[in-house]
């Protein structure tokens, strides 16, 4: 049985994070992900990541947007830390060998974003998750005490009988075999659950796994109804076009020539925060005034070519290979499509999830920094902050407790479970159908615009869904690399993420950040000004619950861009 | 819509059956890409064919594969170009060469790839302690100029595609060659020396490459793995002067001067100048160099043999009529400062085009 005081699941950008703090920390560390780690969804962010790092900048500036942004929903405590390390976190990335931007002096350089009052984006062209992602993986070969598991699938979490975390089953993909191991603090750092949706920006690994897992041994899930949909995607495949684009000065037009954000965002235009310009758009589109393939254009053509080439080039290369357009020349149609959970396992500032010994970290994981509405460049910096001090205060945590020995029965129950997959028959649907309904499900009732009867209807379908996938059969009977069956253990772990998701957004009876009820138009701080809360707690259906939102300095405003 | 076949290459380990052929058919779009057609046949007819996807935007780096011969993402290719170039219609995709195959079209990355990138000693080994609470200052064009090599997402389709790495497997290859080139092009590593040495003495190293251009050609990052490991080149010897045992510091003084004595490459003198670290007179009286020219006379008398090579052609070899035109494109180069670079971050991809343009006077203004 491999065991370790820190076992980190996920290897995107949160969980290398994590890995590297908790080894600094003196732990010994074992890290899992179900693909290379350089091959983690945190290779998608293109724009940059937040700091007010200049000294015009501050970061109580930086951490108002934020709140601001948030609709207000956001801890403010939490929003604070991550604001103030910020800086200090950015420099040292510089220092690991980030390759970021420079300005004329050799000193970084930094780009306009949405939602902010500053420039204080920083980034490497328009691939600096993936700059970061690699350079986190450089750190990562370089601590050899750091013993990496790569393409293994982490089934589920185990707990003592005290309802401490234990450790965790796994499968490695490479030849099928079931591990259990044993860990004396686990730090889920799995990442979103955009699958769920189709279209999707989400990579087809982001299936919601880690919230899943949680979700089953009792954490509480947390804003599970704010679900960002991302201004700038490409029409039926979804793929992403930066935020970064708007950055450099591009311009959102409707099929009838007008630059429309000047109604809904006068001063800021473009760069309002994504809830408002996805808002924007939908409308526009939904009045008519979109273009017939249910889009509005995005014009790049009037930022110089030479930024475009030094700044935007990846961009570049999406227009021409998926959309057949050179951005360079003509605007490219886009569309709001689901990018985002700001919602995940409920942690406190360290990481710490309400299940002794079990953290959470980035995407899989809700502090709450992003609240109803995730600033873009926010996410780089949630996932290296937080993070960092999951792993830190594991490290520190973990010192003195035994080592658990989890119970073998849980890896027995596990291969069983998949065993039995194998095995059945076909008499159920694909688990690519029942995909497929899920996403076009979610994307039609849970959307930028949702109200109580679509909601309703997507719940039903959900439930008929989970059931169905009780029953889906696969073609895979192997076990090398048996996709198949992991795609069945997904699919249940999506299906559990779409309840929660949906059930959250049928109790938040008002509109606030990516929550808009047609049916409750209006921001409703008296009664909402509160966390929906998500939990298992051995019901069939989730239970749910509230919280209070932390405040410091921020009271909540009218929120205008 | 339209139809296609898809001529998959399948493998399943645990058989014990050798490789073999299945044709499936497929619905698509002609813009859609190589890799939704695979994903249509895992949902609708056989989910056991196996290949690691994840992103579908030439972002993850995980679906290298051959299409029709070629390596090449899947997620990039669209399936309406790939039937074009096919024979007989019917798209063949296969697994990445160089590499051992898992299953299907999944190969062991890990045992190949992975392996060389760590050989390069892949993280920054900074020149001094960093600056308390700023950053290092580096000038931006240092910047941009790693960030080509940055742009790498380790697909492994160079690694596949690598003629160099087809004959000697130890060979370093494209991708881990351009990952070196990112810390030595890097102002903040304090080990371009001593990174550049290792590189140089190892006879799987860079100048392994035999300059073939197949990694350049199917980079789906326009990382251009081969300029990379020029770059290293001309760093080893320009900068620092290296000169190794593998005679790549003399073949390249012995390239570089015939060719400008002589316009084209005089081939006859080009192994006893490279064993004389670019002097023909060393070449041929240096012990060392001497030895190594005897050593490698079997290699010329098969060519002799093949009628590759012949006396008269090893004896005398003419001037091209106007060489005082590469004479002066030398003068030109030579001339400047700094070291001329193509870096796509820098001058984008129009850039050889327009400087095309520019020569043959027709640009437009």
């Amino acid at each position: 049985m491999p065991q370790h005081d820190v076992l980190v699941i996920g290897a995107g950008l949160a969980g290398q994070r994590a890995a590297l703090a908790a080894a600094e920390g003196g732990a010994s560390v074992g890290i899992i992900s179900k693909v290379h780690p350089v091959r983690s969804h945190s290779n998608a962010a293109q724009g940059g990541i937040n700091a007010a790092l200049d000294p015009q900048d501050t970061w109580e500036s930086h951490a108002f947007d934020t709140v601001k942004g948030s609709d207000y929903l956001g801890d403010q405590d939490a929003i604070e830390i991550m604001c103030r390390e910020a800086p200090e976190e950015l420099l040292e990335l510089e220092h690991w060998g980030v390759t970021f931007h420079r300005n004329e002096e050799g000193r970084l350089g930094k780009r306009a974003f949405g939602g902010a009052s500053a420039a204080r984006t920083y980034y490497v062209a328009d691939i600096t998750g993936q700059a970061i992602l690699h350079v986190l993986y450089e750190q990562l070969m370089k601590h050899e005490e750091v013993y990496r598991y790569e393409e293994w699938f982490t089934t589920a979490l185990v707990q003592d009988d005290d309802g401490r975390i234990a450790g965790a089953v796994t499968r490695n993909i490479r030849d099928g075999a079931m591990e259990l191991f044993s860990a004396r603090a686990v730090i889920l750092a799995s990442g979103g659950n955009g699958q769920i949706y189709d279209p999707t920006t989400n990579a087809l690994i982001c299936t919601g796994d880690g919230i899943a897992m949680a979700y089953r041994v009792g954490a509480p899930l947390m804003d599970m109804e704010m679900i960002q949909y991302h201004p700038t995607t490409l029409a039926g495949l979804g793929l992403l076009i930066t935020e970064g684009a708007r950055g450099e000065g591009a311009h959102l037009y409707n099929a009838e020539g007008e630059r429309f954000m000047e109604k809904y965002a006068p001063n800021k235009m473009e760069l309002a925060s994504r809830d408002v310009v996805s808002r924007a758009e939908q409308t526009e589109i939904n009045e008519g005034r979109g273009f017939p393939d249910g889009t509005v254009a995005l014009d790049v053509t009037v930022v110089p070519r030479k930024r475009i080439h030094e700044a935007l080039r990846e961009i570049v290369n999406v227009g021409r290979d998926f959309a057949g357009v050179d951005i360079t020349r003509e605007p490219i149609h886009i569309k709001p499509g689901n990018h985002y959970v700001m919602g995940g396992v409920r942690t406190d500032i360290d990481g710490q999830t309400p299940i002794p010994g079990l953290y959470a970290a980035g995407e899989c994981a809700c502090v709450s920094v992003h609240g109803g509405n995730r600033l873009g460049a926010n996410s780089l910096l949630d996932t290296l902050v937080f993070g960092r001090r999951s792993g830190a205060h594991a490290a520190q945590a973990i010192r003195g407790l035994p080592q658990p020995e989890p119970s073998k029965a849980r890896l027995g129950d596990e291969a069983g479970m998949i065993e039995e997959i194998v095995r059945r028959e076909r008499t159920g649907r694909r688990v690519s159908e029942v995909k497929a309904e899920l996403g076009e499900t979610m994307d039609k009732y849970v959307a930028v615009f949702r109200d109580q009867d679509g909601l309703n209807t997507a719940l039903e379908i959900v439930r008929r869904l989970k059931e169905e996938a009780h029953s889906v059969a696969v073609d895979d009977k192997g076990t090398v690399f048996n996709q198949d069956v992991l795609g069945a253990l997904e699919l249940q772990f999506m299906l559990d993420n779409a309840e929660c998701i949906v059930v959250s957004a049928i109790e938040r009876r008002e509109s606030r950040g990516a929550q808009y009820r047609t049916d409750f138009p209006e921001r409703n701080d008296d009664e909402w000004l509160k966390h929906i809360n998500v939990a298992a707690n051995g019901a069939e259906v989730p239970e749910v619950s509230f919280s209070e939102v932390t405040m410091t300095q921020w009271e909540p405003e009218e929120r205008t861009y | 819509m339209a139809d296609y076949t898809l001529k998959i290459r399948r493998f399943d380990p645990e058989s014990g059956e050798p490789a073999y052929w299945v044709d499936y058919g497929v619905e698509l779009p002609p813009e859609r890409s190589v890799l939704d057609g695979i994903l249509q046949i895992k949902d609708r007819e056989d989910a056991s064919l196996a290949i690691r996807c994840s992103c579908r935007a030439a972002i993850c780096g995980s679906c290298g594969v051959r299409i029709n011969g070629k390596s090449a993402l899947a997620c990039n290719t669209r399936i309406g170009d790939a039937a074009e170039r096919s024979r007989n219609g019917s798209i063949t995709i296969e697994p990445m060469g160089n590499m051992p195959v898992v299953k299907d079209l999944i190969t062991d990355m890990e045992a190949v790839h992975w392996k060389k990138v760590r050989r390069v000693v892949p993280w920054l080994l900074p020149a001094e302690d960093p600056p308390e609470n700023s950053e290092y200052i580096v000038p931006a064009e240092a910047m941009l100029d790693v960030t080509q090599a940055m742009a790498c997402i380790h697909c492994g389709v160079c690694v596949s595609a690598c003629l160099s790495l087809e004959v000697d497997p130890e060979f370093i290859g494209p991708a881990a060659l351009a990952k070196a080139y990112r810390f030595v092009g890097d102002p903040r590593d304090g080990e371009h020396e001593g990174r550049l040495r290792d590189l140089a003495a190892d006879p799987h190293g860079i100048y392994d490459c035999t300059h073939c251009f197949a990694c350049v050609e199917v980079c789906p990052k326009d990382v251009a793995p081969m300029d990379q490991i020029m770059r290293l080149r001309r760093r080893a010897t320009g900068d620092h002067e290296i000169k190794d045992d593998n005679n790549g510091y003399g073949h390249e003084k012995a390239f570089v001067s015939l060719v400008e004595k002589y316009g084209t490459l005089h081939e006859a003198q080009l192994l006893p100048r490279s064993f004389g670290q670019g002097s023909l007179v060393r070449g041929q009286t240096e012990p060392g160099a001497v030895k190594q020219l005897v050593e490698s006379l079997p290699t010329a008398l098969r060519g002799l043999k093949s009628g590759k090579v012949s006396p008269k052609k090893a004896l005398i070899h003419p001037k091209l009529p106007d060489q005082k035109q590469v004479r002066r494109i030398f003068k030109e180069i030579e001339s400047k400062d700094e070291r001329l670079e193509l870096n796509l971050y820098i001058v984008g991809e129009n850039a050889g085009d327009e400087e095309g343009a520019m020569a043959e006077g027709s640009g437009e203004t």
